[in-house]
């Protein structure tokens, strides 16, 4: 790197480079100053011209005969200098003295077109009290209006240009569409370009040429915009032309058929993401259930611990380290299992173990847990908080037009993803699983050869709970964090537990799924305001019924005693 | 310790002419005299008939849950079933008093309905109403005991199940659609029978009523303990396999069990709304069912009377403590869940036993170290966590 440094260094450059490297800079100066003359003349000189154009329209104004004349050209000028008087105009803060016309500004100063204020000698604002204001015709406010909304179409503010753009297009006037035109060729971001297309597509559907409507149902057809729907099924109402009649009914089906399509995306997606939190709470239950034959009731409770720690390290960034607020989830994943985890080996060693073999009373003690955490947290942290979810995760990936995968969900999809790998690499390839899966078979067996159960319980207990937590800190990305925020999945993961059986993972992965996707594929089909409330119904209902098929779930553990069929 | 059901047979019929006496005495005697001499306001009498008709309620879930090992937790589906109809009948026979002064509750005339729906009508008759109050419960559990017991589901499986199905429940109740009074529930009873709900003597009479309802209750459920059925209920409590070995039909007699709980249930329901007046979803949902586990593991699984002695005392503690710190309420609830099951796993009837038990192990054998709660040791076999069969 050093030698190629002194390679261009000018001590080593040879003379006669150096020279001609001079005259070069020389030549360049000469066309830049010669073709810099050159077009800042010819700027000048127009900008000239059109001051004094401006100027002479504006005299056109001071007349009502002219004034339209004029407004015309002021028009057909397009340029934003015309805005302060045009606004003047509309406002009634047009004035002429002497044949010159002034503007009364805001600060209580008249000023020319030119913007120099009209001063006496001594410098202070001079009021004359013959100024003569300049009326506005009454045919000619609507001109005005337009006038200033074609300005507008250029104006720097980006919401300037938003708002008018959809004012214009609920004109109905098919006058508009050139100036829209315009502003469309012109217009750079990308927001406002697609806002004027729509503007402009109403618009033509509204004109009166039955070419242009065709043209534009066409185009809509293609399009495939959800929002073009209400509007060519309003035109089919009034339309009278067959060919175009025919259009709306191919662009109307055309449009539909997309969205059906879309929907149907949109509703697998929801059930995916159902189905992945029901996944990771329902891993944890089902292997406890599975070891212990208990179900943990506090499950929900754990869930909404997991969802507070995520919430209080919020807090302590927001106070503590401001500028790194959105590495709070970084730090709260991670925590949240270990905290959810702690709690659930405090709960094992310190209560269940000593209801060994009486899984109904662990599950009214884990209840009773339960209901202690969950009152605990209302009078500690109140109703209702919210956590809010760091930058990267707002936003989505919008898949297709009109459908947005939001991030948060994303995440918590590949998050159960994680969490099934590993839980599967924990138990089917690790030394725990091995004791885990021993213990599963047959406890006095497996205590025979030396593993401790107990050990394997309460580790097994513990990594269920954390994974309500895991679930929990990823659930507060999507939702509110309240002390019931358990509830909402908690009678799902069980019926996941139920459904899928307790024999092997894949049981409660293909559950999981069935469950969540049934839920957000069964809501659209039952409909109305309570498709949520008939669809959890439904899936009770068809749970009940499929263990008329499969009493045992879907993935039954192999047994051979007599208590097996008990359960 | 329980009786050995030999003992329970051989003791029953005096034990339970005994106790049937004394409640008697207290409920049927005591009470209304001490309410005719004025020592006990019109209020409390009301009051203390609503804990007597959950303690039927609780009858009904020892008789399921204590005695026959199943664990319900959606016995409030019961007894709201019964609540709904029996409300039903006193909103009907109210009917014309409403705001609107129609013939239907004011609550369908918010809904848009102009005539009443089916499944109400029969209700219009009392006799009707009394006896679907309880044949609808019986029905809706001897469903649920068909789909559920006939293919095994039971144990934890049977537990989440019923808990699924009265979260299903709750949330159906709460919905419009059902015309039964949305999460607003059927209120503003006036007259039953044609006498005036808010009269004394209508209070007084449903109190007697009430108390009778209860010793009838009690004494048939000690006779469905003491027979052969009851025999056949405890030995699917300790050990089912053996009697399925054995050729019993387990199956029925578990949804008949089943259906007798829901009966009560029901029965207390229809007692409950005509007291309180008032019935709505938040009754028949899950914490509701839990709580009535919560009464009997207080009271004692394994004993009746501590089941309505759970009852009464919890529901008076709750009334005591909601009004004085009504957010503790629930912890204090989820307290006295993990101390009961922990500490009492036969109740306050059962502690002065234990509690003996326990001197008595303390005195002699010093050495034998934890003491295990008689429940522990009274099944040893039944050891669910060996395999995964047990769930």
């Amino acid at each position: 790197m050093a030698r190629a440094r002194t390679t261009w260094s000018t001590a080593n450059v040879p003379i006669y480079l150096k020279r001609s490297k001079g005259e070069a800079v020389l030549k360049l100066t000469c066309i830049a100053v010669v073709l810099g003359g050159l077009v800042g003349s010819t700027l000048l000189h127009t900008t000239q011209a059109r001051a004094n154009t401006l100027k002479t329209y504006a005299q056109g104004l001071l007349q009502p005969d002219t004034q339209r004349a004029a407004l015309e050209g002021l028009r057909d000028l397009g340029e934003p200098t015309v805005q302060p008087l045009l606004d003047a105009l509309k406002e009634g803060a047009l004035y002429s003295w002497k044949g010159v016309v002034y503007r009364f500004t805001d600060t209580g100063t008249f000023v020319d077109l030119d913007g120099v204020p009209l001063l006496d000698s001594a410098g202070e604002a001079l009021l004359p009290d013959d100024m003569e204001p300049v009326p506005l015709a009454e045919d000619n406010i609507a001109l005005v209006r337009r006038i200033l909304d074609g300005l507008n179409l250029f104006a720097a503010d980006v919401a300037t240009r938003k708002a008018t753009v959809r004012r214009l297009g609920n004109l109905r006037d098919a006058a508009v569409i050139p100036m829209l035109e315009k502003a469309l060729a012109q217009e750079t971001h990308t927001d406002v370009q697609a806002v004027l297309r729509v503007a402009m597509d109403k618009l033509r559907l509204a004109s009166p040429d039955p070419n242009v409507r065709l043209e534009t149902i066409r185009a809509f057809g293609a399009s495939r915009a959800e929002s073009a729907l209400s509007r060519i099924k309003g035109l089919r109402k009034t339309e009278t032309d067959p060919t175009v009649l025919t259009a709306i009914d191919e662009a109307v089906k055309s449009i539909e058929d997309y969205l059906r399509l879309r929907n149907a995306v949109g509703y697998v997606f929801n059930g995916v993401s159902l189905a992945s939190v029901l996944l990771i709470m329902s891993l944890g239950l089902a292997i406890t259930f599975g070891l212990m034959g208990i179900i943990n009731m506090a499950h929900g409770e754990m869930l909404m611990l997991g969802s507070y720690t995520a919430y209080v390290l919020q807090e302590l960034f927001a106070t503590t380290l401001p500028q790194y607020l959105d590495y709070y989830f970084v730090v709260a994943l991670p925590l949240s299992v270990v905290v959810v985890g702690f709690v659930g080996v405090l709960m094992e060693r310190g209560i269940l173990r000593f209801l060994y073999g009486r899984p109904l009373e662990s599950l009214l003690v884990t209840w009773g847990i339960g209901m202690m955490l969950q009152q605990g947290a209302r009078l500690f942290f109140g109703d209702q908080t919210s956590v809010s979810p760091p930058t990267w995760f707002r936003g989505g990936w919008e898949i297709m037009p009109g459908l947005i995968f939001p991030y948060g969900r994303m995440f918590i999809i590949l998050l159960s993803l994680l969490s099934l790998a590993v839980v599967y690499l924990l138990l089917y390839r690790s030394t725990v699983g091995l004791k885990i899966r021993s213990v599963m078979q047959n406890r006095d067996m497996a205590a025979c050869m030396g593993i401790s159960s107990r050990t394997v319980d309460t580790l097994t207990f513990a990594m269920g709970t954390a994974m309500a937590g895991l679930a929990g800190c990823a659930l507060s990305l999507i939702g509110t964090v309240d002390p019931e925020v358990g509830k909402t999945y908690i009678v799902d993961s069980f019926m996941v537990v139920v459904l899928g059986g307790v024999g092997k993972l894949v049981g409660t992965v293909i559950a999981a799924l069935g469950v969540g996707m049934s839920n957000k594929i069964l809501e659209p089909l039952i409909s109305g305001t309570a498709a949520a409330v008939y669809a959890k119904v439904a899936i009770l209902v068809l749970v009940i019924f499929f263990l008329q098929l499969k009493p045992t779930g879907l993935f039954p553990a192999k047994e051979r005693t007599a208590a097996g069929a008990v359960r | 310790m329980q009786p050995t059901q030999s003992q329970n047979m051989k003791n029953s019929a005096k034990g339970t002419w005994i106790t049937a006496g004394l409640l008697v005495l207290i409920l049927l005697i005591g009470l209304p005299l001490g309410h005719h001499y004025g020592w006990i306001t019109n209020y409390s009498l009301n009051l203390f008939s609503k804990y007597l008709a959950l303690a039927i309620l609780a009858l009904g879930m020892d008789l399921i849950w204590g005695y026959t090992g199943i664990l319900s937790l959606g016995q409030a589906i019961f007894f709201g079933l019964g609540a709904y109809v029996m409300g039903m009948n006193l909103m009907l026979e109210s009917s014309g008093q409403g705001v609107y002064g129609e013939a239907i509750p004011d609550f369908m005339v918010w809904n848009r309905l102009t005539e009443l729906p089916l499944y109400w009508l029969p209700f219009k008759s009392f006799p009707i109403a009394v006896i679907g109050s309880i044949a609808v419960p019986a029905l809706a559990a001897a469903a649920i005991g068909f789909l559920t017991f006939r293919r095994r589901v039971g144990g934890t499986y049977f537990a989440i199940l019923t808990q699924a199905i009265a979260f299903a429940t709750w949330l159906m109740f709460n919905r419009n659609e059902m015309n039964l009074g949305g999460t607003n529930g059927l209120t503003d009873f006036k007259l039953i029978l044609g006498y005036a709900l808010s009269e004394p003597n209508t209070q007084w009479a449903l109190y007697m009523l009430t108390a009778f309802l209860l010793i009838a209750c009690y004494v048939g459920c000690r006779w469905l303990t003491g027979s052969k059925i009851g025999l056949i209920m405890t030995a699917i409590r300790d050990q089912e396999p053996r009697l399925r070995f054995l050729g019993y039909p387990i199956a029925q007699y578990k949804i008949f069990i089943f259906s007798v709980a829901g009966a009560l249930s029901g029965l207390a329901g229809a007692l409950y709304v005509t007291q309180v007046g008032i019935i709505t979803p938040s009754q028949i949902g899950v914490l509701p069912s839990l709580e009535i586990v919560v009464w009997v593991a207080f009271g004692g699984r394994n004993s009746l009377i501590g089941a309505m002695i759970g009852a009464v005392g919890i529901n008076a503690a709750r009334s005591v403590l909601t009004a004085q710190f009504p957010e503790w309420w629930p912890i204090i609830l989820g307290g006295l869940f993990v101390i009961v099951v922990l500490l009492l796993p036969n109740g306050i009837v059962g502690l002065p036993r234990q509690l003996w038990h326990g001197l008595r192990h303390l005195r002699g054998r010093s050495s034998a170290g934890r003491q295990p709660g008689p429940q522990a040791r009274q099944r040893p076999v039944e050891r669910p966590s060996v395999n995964p069969s047990t769930r």
